[in-house]
């Protein structure tokens, strides 16, 4: 017991140490581990064991637990923020991947890919209340941050289900380009953005009439064919002025006008870059490199990549604590 | 007991159908049907070349019916319905009859896992002249070239969109010689002429070329035979033509050098396998395992992306009729996920499904073709087999 508050003290001692700056969490799909970074050194502080397999992880409003699903032991885990160690577990449902927390960090969403299902769950008396039905194999999930909606991509069929928070029920279905992989609001909730892995494009829905009110097709000059353009993770700033998004295996992140929709730049990164996180600054962009093992950090001020760290194998989610 | 039993099964019809109602009152307004038939022969069971793998009677049927479930869950929210019938023809029934008695003016869609005589048959019936066939069984350029036909679309790769898939890695690898050794049967002949067009194609040079007659027995052929028969000029890689089996998977280990073998065993080209995880296969393969019980196969394959293609046609044209979806699934919007990265289209020259072909080892996916580097003005996917302006196919005129 004394030991581990001795230890404790510790490690609260030395990330405060570290800096001013936040911490970053990177799961490791291969590693069975969580990478810790800290951005602003450009440096791999540690890494923590974590489960079998993890993937989808996210950080509590308030900043004190990380949720990290654990695919093969069929759980989502809470984390100690601090500590970082395991405090509970959640019922997931089977190989969890994808989820998302609501704006009050109450209740999680998951996407149960094998069964078609999106499952509620309350947090607080971790108990699954509500299972979804949703398309073939649902992977893209959030929730709107006015807590209205919750959307559900689901990739064989196609589509996104509109979820209305209050009911738990499908009350609309937009078909989208295909193989929907991720998708989030712009902050006003006004806005969808989703991403097609088949398609290599950006589709941008309207909350109100939740139809598609412009569809981008990303084209990269010199090199880097259709084939490869397939968008995954897609983030939008607070002021709607840029939204990124990562191009998997065309190691590219794409810079669009959240007002025009043009593509601005795109910033050349790791290998088959997966998922997005901002700095709560908002003033950088961290990208998780699946096959270069390695996270990107983003100068969005003068919008450039400044900095590799490699954190392990198959890096996969990414969460940021300020 | 049976009064009790029968309540409860009627009972739960009834909430089962209120369910249904339900969902469909939410979801949408009133159902489209689209009917899809399935046709295949049973077949005698060929005899069994070894202990290891047991002969799969029903190859085909299964990914038509994973892939009806599919469709189905998107008809669920898009007020259609996707009924899948199968029509198995005994061993001595007569597949044209089945065909016009059966499926005759019902059905628009038909799902064919047959030989290719009996497809061509099938698709020059009066009956088939307004219907989409989707051919889940062959791999014959003939069918693909000067016998192609307007109302057929081919799933599986072409035996020269395999020969070039493994021809790329070869030239990767750069195993620019080859020893081809080919089987007795047509099929072979036909995949080592694949291979020879594939040769030509990429610079490639068959250095040796051998047909095998030794036996077929397994204990005599791996001691003397091979090592004997192997005995050539120097040679990089060995290629194999031995569609069905019948002494390719003795050759390796046992070549008077040490050499890889590549073809139809050792490293093989194939549409699909069960070493395949990634791009979401991982899925598919789980999902098939817990419907089927076994392994997902080539045709199981083939039948899965037909029924789906049908059913991205229709959702997305929100229609049932032949006419719109035939042109929408010929138009450059389709696009059919396929597990395999690319999205997946057909070739408006032949009626060929473009796709990435996969070279498997037994229990390793070793590349996926086309290879990097292999660079095509249209689609790096159009490296692998007849490409527009080879093609014989006439049917667009």
């Amino acid at each position: 017991m004394m030991k581990k508050n001795v230890l404790g003290l510790f490690l609260t001692a030395t990330l405060a140490g570290t800096a001013q700056a936040e911490t970053v969490f990177v799961t490791l799909e291969k590693d069975n581990a969580l990478a810790v970074v800290d951005p602003v050194a450009g440096k791999l502080i540690k890494t923590v064991e974590i489960g079998q397999r993890p993937r989808g992880i996210t950080i509590s409003p308030d900043n004190k637990f990380l949720y990290v699903a654990v695919s093969d032991d069929n759980t989502i885990k809470i984390i100690d923020a601090e500590t970082l160690k395991e405090i509970g577990k959640l019922p997931s449902g089977e190989d969890p991947e994808t989820f998302a927390l609501n704006p009050t960090g109450e209740k999680l969403y998951v996407s149960n890919e094998d069964d078609s299902q999106v499952t509620v769950i309350d947090i607080k008396h971790k108990k699954a209340t509500k299972q979804i039905k949703v398309g073939v194999e649902p992977e893209g999930i959030t929730v709107s941050p006015d807590n209205l909606w919750v959307v559900s991509a689901s990739e064989t069929t196609n589509m996104v289900h509109w979820i209305d928070t209050k009911t738990n029920a499908i009350v609309e279905n937009t078909l989208v380009d295909p193989r929907p992989r991720a998708l989030n609001f712009t902050a006003d909730s006004q806005q969808l953005w989703v991403t097609s892995e088949m398609a290599g494009t950006l589709m941008i829905l309207d909350v109100k009439t939740k139809q598609i009110v412009k569809s981008i097709k990303f084209d990269i000059q010199g090199g880097v064919t259709a084939d490869k353009i397939q968008p995954v993770g897609v983030v939008i700033d607070k002021d709607r002025k840029r939204g990124y998004i990562a191009l998997g295996p065309a190691n590219r992140v794409a810079v669009i006008n959240a007002q025009t929709f043009e593509v601005e730049k795109y910033l050349l990164v790791g290998q088959r870059v997966w998922n997005l996180a901002f700095s709560p600054d908002q003033k950088r962009l961290y990208t998780t490199n699946g096959t270069s093992n390695d996270i990107s950090i983003i100068d969005l001020d003068s919008q450039t990549v400044t900095k590799s760290v490699g954190v392990g194998t198959y890096p996969w989610g990414v969460a940021v604590k300020p | 007991m049976r009064a009790i039993n029968l309540f409860f099964r009627v009972t739960f019809k009834f909430l089962f159908i209120i369910h249904l109602l339900n969902v469909s009152l939410v979801y949408a307004d009133a159902k489209q049907t689209v009917n899809v038939a399935y046709l295949t022969q049973e077949q005698k069971a060929p005899p069994p070349l070894s202990n290891l793998d047991a002969y799969i009677k029903d190859k085909g049927e299964l990914g038509a019916g994973l892939a009806i479930d599919d469709n189905n869950t998107t008809g669920q929210f898009t007020g259609q319905q996707f009924v899948l019938k199968k029509f198995i023809v005994p061993l001595d029934g007569n597949v044209l009859e089945t065909f016009n008695k059966d499926i005759g003016d019902q059905y628009s869609y038909v799902v064919v896992n047959l030989p290719a005589d009996a497809l061509n048959k099938i698709a020059d019936l009066p009956a088939a002249k307004q219907k989409m066939l989707f051919d889940v069984a062959t791999i014959d350029d003939a069918l693909r070239n000067e016998q192609c036909r307007n109302n057929v679309r081919h799933i599986l790769p072409s035996r020269a969109m395999r020969a070039d898939a493994l021809a790329q890695y070869m030239m990767k690898k750069r195993w620019n010689k080859w020893f081809l050794v080919i089987g007795a049967t047509e099929e072979d002949r036909l995949f080592a002429d694949a291979i020879k067009r594939s040769a030509k194609r990429f610079g490639m040079k068959i250095v040796e070329k051998k047909n095998w007659e030794h036996t077929y027995d397994a204990r005599r052929t791996a001691q003397s035979d091979v090592a004997v028969f192997t005995q050539v000029d120097d040679y990089d890689v060995l290629v194999v033509a031995d569609e069905q089996g019948q002494f390719g998977e003795y050759l390796e280990y046992r070549t008077w050098n040490a050499r890889p073998v590549i073809g139809t065993q050792g490293l093989i080209a194939t549409s699909w396998h069960r070493t395949h995880e990634q791009w979401g296969a991982v899925q598919i393969q789980n999902r098939f395992k817990d419907l089927a019980g076994r392994w997902m196969e080539e045709q199981d394959y083939a039948a899965y992306l037909a029924v789906r293609a049908i059913g991205e046609a229709a959702t997305r044209t929100k229609s049932n009729d032949v006419n719109k979806v035939k042109d929408y699934m010929s138009s450059e919007a389709f696009a059919l996920q396929g597990y395999k990265g690319n999205p997946l289209s057909f070739r408006s020259w032949d009626g060929q499904l473009r796709q990435p072909v996969l070279l498997a080892a037994p229990r390793s996916l070793v590349a996926v073709a086309p290879i990097e580097g292999f660079l095509h003005p249209k689609t790096e996917l159009d490296t692998l087999g007849y490409d527009q302006p080879e093609s014989t196919c006439k049917w667009s005129q």
